[in-house]
């Protein structure tokens, strides 16, 4: 038996439109140089990036695969992976006919950085860079916000540089904050975001501090992926139950790269110790899982994967298929290519939404 | 089934591999200490492009703690999600029995048999002096 | 043989009043340090004792505790909700203690409590053994001592510990709870030695119950991946108030996951779910499915096993109203194996008192 994919006739069919939502466009640290004062530059030179764990280059679980990248993915005149916009365009946003892919860069971006203010000079290079190098020359990829999100304030100052530049599709968080995201020290940045109009984007990673489980620190890489989802959890219900959303109800959270199987559960979770704990969060005006409902968008990748395809399409509808946008985590290990990744059972209306329609209602995309 | 000439045998090193194209499908061929394997170049997981996997050996473990580390250099692991595939037999390693990689028969053949005919060379010049690698397909 | 029995539950909580109900269960030294130093309490946050959670009103007794009275336990787990065994977990904060010796002692008294002031006074009884996990010869001898009593039926830990549970440290607990036929008891619960979040500690006591359901994924994932499967082949798992609906997802997550990364712990040599499907059980209440009936049917569907799951009312811990303990959304035809068949296949001990 073979059940070999099948492989999409792509230049007999019309391409959809399809947004990506998480591309991971490379900068090294020299790229954000020129962005730099001197100060920093010459911190940075000497002192390095310091985030919330103990290594001075590397990770603390070491990846499956050099920089967690697609192998085929290393420009083959040299470079990271995703650091060329030739190689790029060639190998995804042509391949695919993306049009429009966001970026979220990961590293380096100061975001954690243990010094914030070090953390906002560098979050101002790597938005400098974006449009520089990315975005001037490939109007399709659209940049984030990186804020140095453990200090409100200097966040605030960079979502109020940014506001109204269109080529900004979101706020971006990395998902492991120092402390759970509903609290007060994050409100400035929820603030800035809604004043802007931009939608808070929160991708997978960054290092808390804390241990990865809440029964202290895990062996292994495979663990370190799952608990994404784990920390993920305790973050939705943070945002709830702080009653951020009823003080900002505009504000929008785009889940990248956590996975979403989880939370239709979590919702359900939430809305049943809420009925027994209701006087304990009295600002909440309705049931969690209506405000996940409400604010929370997921994106696709990595996707899910059950033996039943159809209990995948289950959770989506849980969700709201018009909540789920299409991501593909270009150049990463665990890429979805678009066209083979969404379950094969979808209504076109429904891979309409998720590859597009979605996330150009959301982000205003034209 | 045809069988196609894909290379010379000296292009494909002990631990090499070449894409190649066989009517229109993408195949590619390993050498394993001499012995040749044509496979499909499409992951039957999601497409990723086989030829750019890594090749790594086989690790096993029969308790905690143990890593049996055998077969270096012949299993392939996709670009894509890392699932492995043994080279020889196609199979994925985790689902063995319902995820395998297509496998073509392939033998090496003397260029002076293949001038004979009746393969299919297409584009690719055959001299009598070497040897070649012929897919079947 | 037919079994002449009804539902087992298999997670019912008696109610430590207060210390001073363990002092005749401690020796000189620690009875006296006890009243020396004022140690009045070790109620765990996890489980405010006022917190509506907590406890069902109508079960409150003097003092506003409830579980502190067998006879009303009995009344309600035997009488109202019809069963004919349960299971009693313990869960006063013994867990929660630093110091070792201390952690024993108290441990010791507490098992010793659960025989004299539970067991010995219901038949229908069974407890799990409380073990201190602040050190594992400690936690080990208390198996043994423990195990004899044949009315012992498994291993009791916290689903947040100072270390993740599949850890190797912790393999001897596991050794010792295989020999003696007892299945690991992961109960909703932290130790307090890192923030219920991984993200740092909560504002509201609704997100540290709600944070039960990520510890238990984190230890499903570190007892699978470390292996205490592959070791310990006939160790079951069995997950108490932990909810349910989470593990579908978590799965499949988990399972993909393994596919590409499998060779970081080669011993994990089939797929999560499997794994799962077969040392893995979950207690009923809460099950945290959704209201609407349809969504409720498919989320069970997405189980994939009638085998995993295992009646438990959870007494006296407000989860539902009324006497039906079985979760709304489980259909009928389930019934027999939750109540009854799943209980005895996870317990073995269990079968020897309906012989």
């Amino acid at each position: 038996m073979n059940i070999e994919a099948r492989q999409p006739s792509r230049s007999s069919r019309t391409k959809p439109a399809i947004v990506d939502v998480d591309i991971h466009a490379k900068s090294s640290v020299e790229d954000l140089r020129p962005f730099l004062s001197n100060r920093w530059g010459d911190y940075l030179q000497t002192y390095g990036q310091r985030s919330r764990h103990g290594y001075a280059k590397g990770f603390p679980y070491p990846k499956g695969q050099p920089l967690a990248s697609r192998r085929d993915s290393w420009p083959p005149d040299g470079g990271l992976p995703a650091s060329n916009l030739d190689f790029m365009r060639h190998q995804h946003l042509d391949q695919y006919g993306i049009t429009i892919g966001i970026m979220n860069p990961l590293s380096p971006t100061g975001q954690g950085d243990q010094n914030v203010e070090f953390g906002a000079a560098m979050c101002f290079a790597a938005n400098e860079f974006q449009i520089e190098h990315w975005n001037r020359l490939e109007p399709r990829l659209r940049a984030s916000v990186c804020v140095p999100y453990e200090d409100g304030e200097l966040s605030r100052t960079e979502i109020r540089r940014r506001a109204g530049d269109q080529r900004f599709a979101h706020v971006l968080f990395m998902s492991r904050t120092s402390e759970l995201l509903g609290k007060r020290r994050y409100w400035p940045i929820f603030e800035a975001a809604v004043e802007a109009g931009l939608p808070v984007g929160v991708h997978v990673f960054g290092y808390s501090g804390w241990a990865m489980t809440n029964s202290g620190w895990p062996s292994f890489y495979i663990e370190e992926m799952t608990e994404h989802s784990t920390s993920c959890q305790a973050m939705v219900t943070s945002l709830i139950m702080e009653g951020v959303f009823e003080r900002w109800p505009e504000l929008k959270i785009v889940l990248i790269e956590a996975g979403f199987a989880w939370l239709p559960a979590l919702g359900w979770r939430l809305d049943n110790a809420w009925k027994k704990l209701k006087n304990e969060v009295p600002h909440l005006k309705k049931a969690p899982s209506e405000y996940i409902r409400q604010h929370f968008w997921v994106s696709t990748q990595p996707m899910e994967e059950p033996d039943d395809p159809e209990h995948v399409i289950d959770v989506m509808n849980w969700i709201g298929m018009d909540h789920i946008l299409f991501a593909s985590d270009y150049p990463h290990w665990d890429f979805d290519d678009p066209f083979l990744a969404l379950p094969p059972k979808l209504t076109a209306e429904q891979r309409g939404m998720i590859y597009s329609g979605n996330a150009q209602a959301l982000y205003g995309f034209a | 089934m045809a069988k196609h000439v894909v290379a010379a045998v000296a292009e494909i090193t002990p631990g090499g591999r070449k894409l190649v194209d066989v009517k229109g499908r993408p195949i590619v061929v390993f050498n394993l200490g001499g012995e040749f394997f044509a496979l499909s170049n499409r992951c039957p997981h999601r497409g990723g492009s086989l030829c750019h996997g890594k090749l790594v050996g086989l690790v096993e473990s029969s308790t905690p703690g143990e890593y049996r580390y055998s077969r270096r250099g012949e299993i392939i692991r996709c670009p894509w999600h890392s699932w492995e595939f043994d080279i020889r037999t196609g199979k994925s390693w985790c689902d063995p029995a319902r995820l395998r990689i297509r496998h073509y028969p392939v033998s090496v053949e003397a260029g002076a048999q293949l001038v004979e005919g009746p393969y299919v060379a297409e584009t690719f010049p055959v001299t009598v002096e070497d040897d070649y690698v012929v897919v079947e397909i | 043989m037919t079994i002449n029995l009804h539902a087992i539950d298999c997670d019912v909580h008696p109610t430590v009043p207060g210390m001073k109900a363990l002092l005749p269960y401690l020796d000189d030294y620690w009875r006296d340090s006890v009243e020396e130093r004022g140690i009045g309490s070790l109620e765990s946050i996890s489980y405010p004792p006022n917190s509506p959670l907590t406890a069902r009103d109508e079960w409150r007794g003097t003092g506003g505790l409830a579980g502190t009275d067998v006879t009303q336990l009995s009344e309600t787990v035997f009488g109202r909700f019809g069963s004919s065994l349960a299971i009693c977990n313990c869960l006063y904060g013994v867990q929660l203690v630093f110091a070792e010796d201390m952690a024993r002692a108290f441990t010791r008294a507490l098992n010793d409590w659960i025989v004299k002031e539970w067991l010995d006074k219901d038949a229908r009884l069974r407890a799990s053994i409380v073990v201190p996990l602040q050190n594992i010869e400690y936690a080990v001898d208390e198996i043994e001592r423990c195990a004899s009593d044949r009315r012992f039926v498994q291993v009791l830990v916290l689903a947040m510990e100072e270390a993740p549970l599949g850890r190797r440290s912790n393999w001897p607990v596991y050794a010792a709870a295989e020999r003696h036929g007892l299945p690991l008891g992961v109960h909703a619960g932290s130790a307090y030695r890192h923030p219920v979040t991984s993200l740092g500690w909560p504002s509201y006591y609704i997100e540290d119950y709600a944070a039960q359901a990520q510890g238990f994924q984190s230890q499903l994932t570190s007892l699978i991946a470390e292996g205490v499967f592959a070791k310990f082949p006939s160790l079951k798992v069995v997950l108490m108030e932990s909810g349910v609906t989470w593990l579908p997802g978590f799965l499949w997550r988990f399972s993909k996951f393994w596919r590409g990364l499998r060779t970081e712990v080669p011993w994990v040599d089939r797929p999560p779910d499997e794994i799962v499907r077969d040392h893995v059980r979950l207690t009923v209440q809460p099950f945290d499915v959704p209201e609407d009936s349809e969504a409720a049917e498919r989320a069970i569907e997405h189980l994939r096993s009638d085998d995993i799951l295992l009646f438990a009312s959870d007494y006296p811990h407000w989860q539902f109203d009324g006497d039906e303990a079985m979760p709304k959304a489980i259909p009928r035809a389930l019934y027999r194996k939750i109540l009854v068949d799943n209980p005895l296949a996870t317990y073995p001990r269990l079968k020897e008192a309906v012989r």
